[in-house]
């Protein structure tokens, strides 16, 4: 596309955006630029700021400096319906539409067109079917949307949004439940709004799709700006260190791993073989052994998360199987996983994890007791005694057993969760961001714990998105793209720049 | 086909089927007078059924009907025989009060987010409570307009009798559809129904649309008991116990989700009269006691709920099918 070749006035100017919340920085002095008639990926890894922008920009968020100027005016977005009418649409990964009610309707929902006052259903249903056939999808609009394929949700809503006289379309992680022919026709349909002169923000993790369909790219990171860069120009090496935050070097191997342990002290444990889950992940193989820690590392929406959900059971794996000591084993749900010795800390302390109105104490015994089963009492004495064990063992940072979690630091929140699975001692933990939003000095601690627990014997398998963390510990690293494990690095090949060159190879 | 049609669909296939056993065993089915009659007998069912319609297609659910339609009764006959009151002023008076306390359950529900379950139940308490606090004793309705209204038939040449009542509902439920099909407030119902945030976001007034779906609801019981006070021509704080659950029954039976979002009036309709024609039937029949109706509707309830099951989570179901299948065929080339 030659579009942005000759100098031309931005469709929509962001200039020193800055929005904080109560405890987070979430944009900084965020400048953006865009273009009409250009695809422009946003791309950065959790917490970056990409959401924040994208809110703020839709007015769901009021932001606390800055100016947005779209064609040269003005704009204070008040709510998303406001942004809509100023001309700034968005369509979510989650799409935002009625499934029970029919294509045409959902096109038109608010605004249909009347007739003496009334509903004319009729011109509805033709209009829309003009609508979508100018982006060559011919449907029968008077069916239900949720009959229709996710792919054709996404274009309708795309259809609503541009139809409500966008000029700058915001795709939210459009094409992450797509298959790749639905990705074809989704990319038709971007390619005919940018003939349109429509300024389109890409927001995905797919880096194969940036490179294919978008013009330029800004890169955030913790908030920051850390990029812009015109797609061509960008080497994908570039694009993931930026994305990473780090520096390339030229040694590859710049840390010098002493490692104490030897291939003999591991022990296997467990083996998978063609693990998958259509969609979420591609078959691969792994295998777990005690006394070693295997980091998982890659890009946000990698397969990282995906990998840990479906070893627990939480996500059924629908190929390939697992094995203990060569013996098949049925991991199709938690309890299962649990039976087997696995425990799992999630990702999202919060919504996954503990459980805010009860104490360290019953935080703690949760695990112990499901596995037991609800008929196995464990009394309160030794419940007291396991707690008091943990909080020491761990340095659990509480007024007392009894305490209320919600009301400890996140650093100790996450040791809690650590605790619940070591009392029921499990053979292999899987930590999904362990040290995810806690403080330095708990960080630390999360990572020395990690490190006794592997030499305790157990079975590590840890999931981070700090790459220096993960060179740090781990005696293998798993290294996934867009869905695929690509390769595992062990002993002197761990480093941060062999990570980054993995992720960046295609 | 289209699946939103076919809980409708089976509606009328159970509600033709039974209609056809019935007149195959009573030749009296055939004629008006049993149609008349099932008209003015569900009159004040089907009215305030049409009312929740709407309220089960947004999601909630209404629990207050059978004790408005009690107040409105009661409420009546004290304006029209203690007060003296013309009877169209008390009810005008008792449709414009109903109007309000639907718009108050309204507002609770949308900005106090309190479940439309417990909302309409304290509206329930509350209403009864009111008609037996206005009086506990069943008094009469002497007025002449009572009995001019009464006076408002069109005689079929059979003897079938479509009075006032039979004409009031026919005519609330042409409204439903019209209200459900044809105006933005009928869509936005819908459409909150699918998914409340994705309506909002799509610009859907949901706090207006939602406060008037109570109101509605409210509205269209106090009339039913306007209709009901008309043919007892009495006011009694006990009458219609349980109603809300006949009227429940009769959206689900006719089609209408209780999920929210999918359902027609015209269902509700149906599911309004096939109780009548097992009544009917039985009545006619005389080998079972009417209470026999009970058991039957709430068979049927169970299997138009199990129905609706089973449609919503076929659908599921075949979105994992779909992709595996799709999975399967891309690995066949390599």
């Amino acid at each position: 596309m030659t579009v942005n070749e000759q100098p031309q006035a931005p469709l929509l100017e962001a200039r020193g955006l800055t929005k904080s919340f109560v405890a987070t920085q979430a944009l900084s002095d965020v400048d953006f630029t865009l273009y009409g008639g250009e695809v422009h990926a946003l791309l950065g890894e959790n917490g970056a700021g990409k959401s924040t922008l994208i809110k703020v920009l839709t007015g769901v968020y009021r932001r606390d400096a800055g100016t947005i100027l779209l064609d040269g005016v003005e704009i204070e977005p008040g709510n998303p319906r406001h942004a809509q009418e100023l001309g700034i649409s968005a369509v979510y990964q989650e799409i935002n539409l009625i499934p029970t009610l029919s294509v045409a309707e959902n096109i038109f929902l608010g605004r249909q067109p009347t007739r003496f006052g009334l509903l004319d259903q009729r011109a509805a249903n033709r209009q829309a079917r003009e609508l979508l056939k100018a982006f060559h999808i011919d449907i029968d609009v008077t069916r239900e949307l949720s009959s229709y394929s996710v792919a054709i949700q996404q274009i309708v809503a795309i259809v609503r949004g541009v139809d409500l006289s966008a000029k700058v379309l915001i795709l939210d992680e459009p094409t992450s439940s797509l298959d790749r022919h639905e990705v074809e026709i989704l990319f038709s349909v971007i390619r005919s709004l940018k003939k349109r002169g429509i300024g389109i923000i890409l927001i995905t993790h797919f880096l194969d799709q940036v490179y294919e369909i978008s013009d330029r790219i800004t890169v955030l990171r913790n908030g920051q700006k850390v990029g812009e860069h015109r797609t061509a120009e960008l080497p994908r090496l570039r694009l993931i260190s930026e994305m990473l935050g780090r520096e390339l070097t030229d040694e590859l191997s710049s840390q010098d791993k002493s490692r104490a342990r030897t291939e003999s002290e591991y022990e296997d444990f467990l083996e998978v073989r063609g693990f998958a889950h259509h969609g979420k992940i591609e078959p691969f193989d792994l295998e777990l052994r005690k006394h070693e820690i295997v980091g998982l590392a890659g890009l946000l929406g990698s397969g990282r998360t995906e990998i840990a959900h479906l070893l627990f059971g939480i996500q059924r794996h629908d190929k390939g199987h697992a094995f203990i000591n060569g013996r098949r084993i049925n991991l199709s749900s938690p309890q299962k996983a649990i039976r087997q010795g696995f425990g799992l800390c999630p990702e999202d302390r919060k919504a996954e994890g503990i459980i805010d109105a009860l104490s360290v104490r019953e935080n703690i015994i949760l695990a112990l007791q499901a596995k037991l089963g609800w008929f196995d009492y464990l009394s309160l004495k030794r419940q007291r005694e396991l707690a008091q064990e943990m909080i020491d063992a761990l340095r659990i940072v509480t007024p007392d057993a009894e305490t209320p979690v919600s009301q400890l630091s996140g650093g100790n929140q996450q040791k809690v969760i650590l605790a619940r699975w070591l009392v029921s001692n499990p053979e292999l933990l899987i930590l999904d961001e362990p040290t995810r939003g806690i403080d330095v000095g708990a960080h630390a601690e999360i990572i020395s714990i990690v490190k006794r627990l592997a030499k305790e014997g157990k079975a590590m398998l840890v999931i981070s998105s700090e790459l220096a963390e993960i060179v740090d510990y781990s005696d293998r690293v798993v290294v996934l793209r867009d869905h695929k494990k690509v390769t595992e690095l062990e002993g002197d090949q761990i480093s941060e720049n062999m990570i980054v060159q993995a992720i960046a190879e295609r | 086909m289209k699946s939103r049609f076919f809980p409708l669909l089976m509606t009328f296939v159970v509600f033709i089927l039974l209609y056809l056993f019935a007149y195959s065993q009573y030749s009296s089915f055939g004629s008006m007078r049993v149609v008349c009659n099932l008209l003015r007998n569900y009159a004040y069912l089907g009215i305030p059924a049409v009312g929740v319609t709407f309220v089960i297609l947004s999601g909630g659910i209404d629990l207050s009907p059978g004790s408005v339609i009690a107040f409105t009764g009661v409420f009546c006959a004290l304006m029209i025989e203690r007060q003296g009151m013309h009877p169209l002023v008390a009810f005008a008076a008792i449709l414009a009060i109903a109007t309000v306390f639907g718009s108050m359950i309204g507002v609770l529900i949308y900005y106090f987010k309190i479940p439309s379950f417990i909302a309409t139940l304290s509206g329930m308490f509350l209403a009864r409570g009111g008609a037996y606090v206005l009086t506990t004793d069943s008094i009469s309705i002497r007025h002449p307009f009572y009995v001019d209204i009464s006076n408002i038939v069109y005689v079929f040449p059979d003897g079938g009798r479509f009075t006032f009542a039979a004409g009031a509902f026919v005519v609330v439920v042409l409204i439903g559809i019209f209200l459900a099909h044809y105006t933005h407030f009928g869509r936005n119902v819908y459409a909150i129904g699918g998914n409340e945030t994705g309506a909002a976001m799509l610009g859907v007034p949901v706090a207006r649309t939602i406060i008037g779906i109570y109101a509605l609801s409210s509205f269209l019981s106090a009339f039913a008991g306007i209709i009901l006070s008309l043919s007892k021509r009495s006011g009694d704080s006990t009458i219609a116990l349980g109603a809300e659950m006949d009227v429940i029954a009769a959206v689900v039976i006719g089609g209408t989700l209780l999920t929210g979002g999918v359902g027609y009036v015209v269902g509700t309709f149906i599911g309004v009269l096939l109780p009548g024609v097992i009544h009917t039937y039985l009545t006619l029949d005389g080998s079972l006691t009417p209470w026999w109706i009970k058991i039957i509707v709430g068979a049927l309830f169970l299997g138009f709920i199990l129905m609706q099951k089973l449609l919503s989570s076929r659908a599921d179901f075949a979105r994992p099918l779909r992709s595996l299948r799709r999975a399967e065929e891309q690995q066949q080339p390599v």
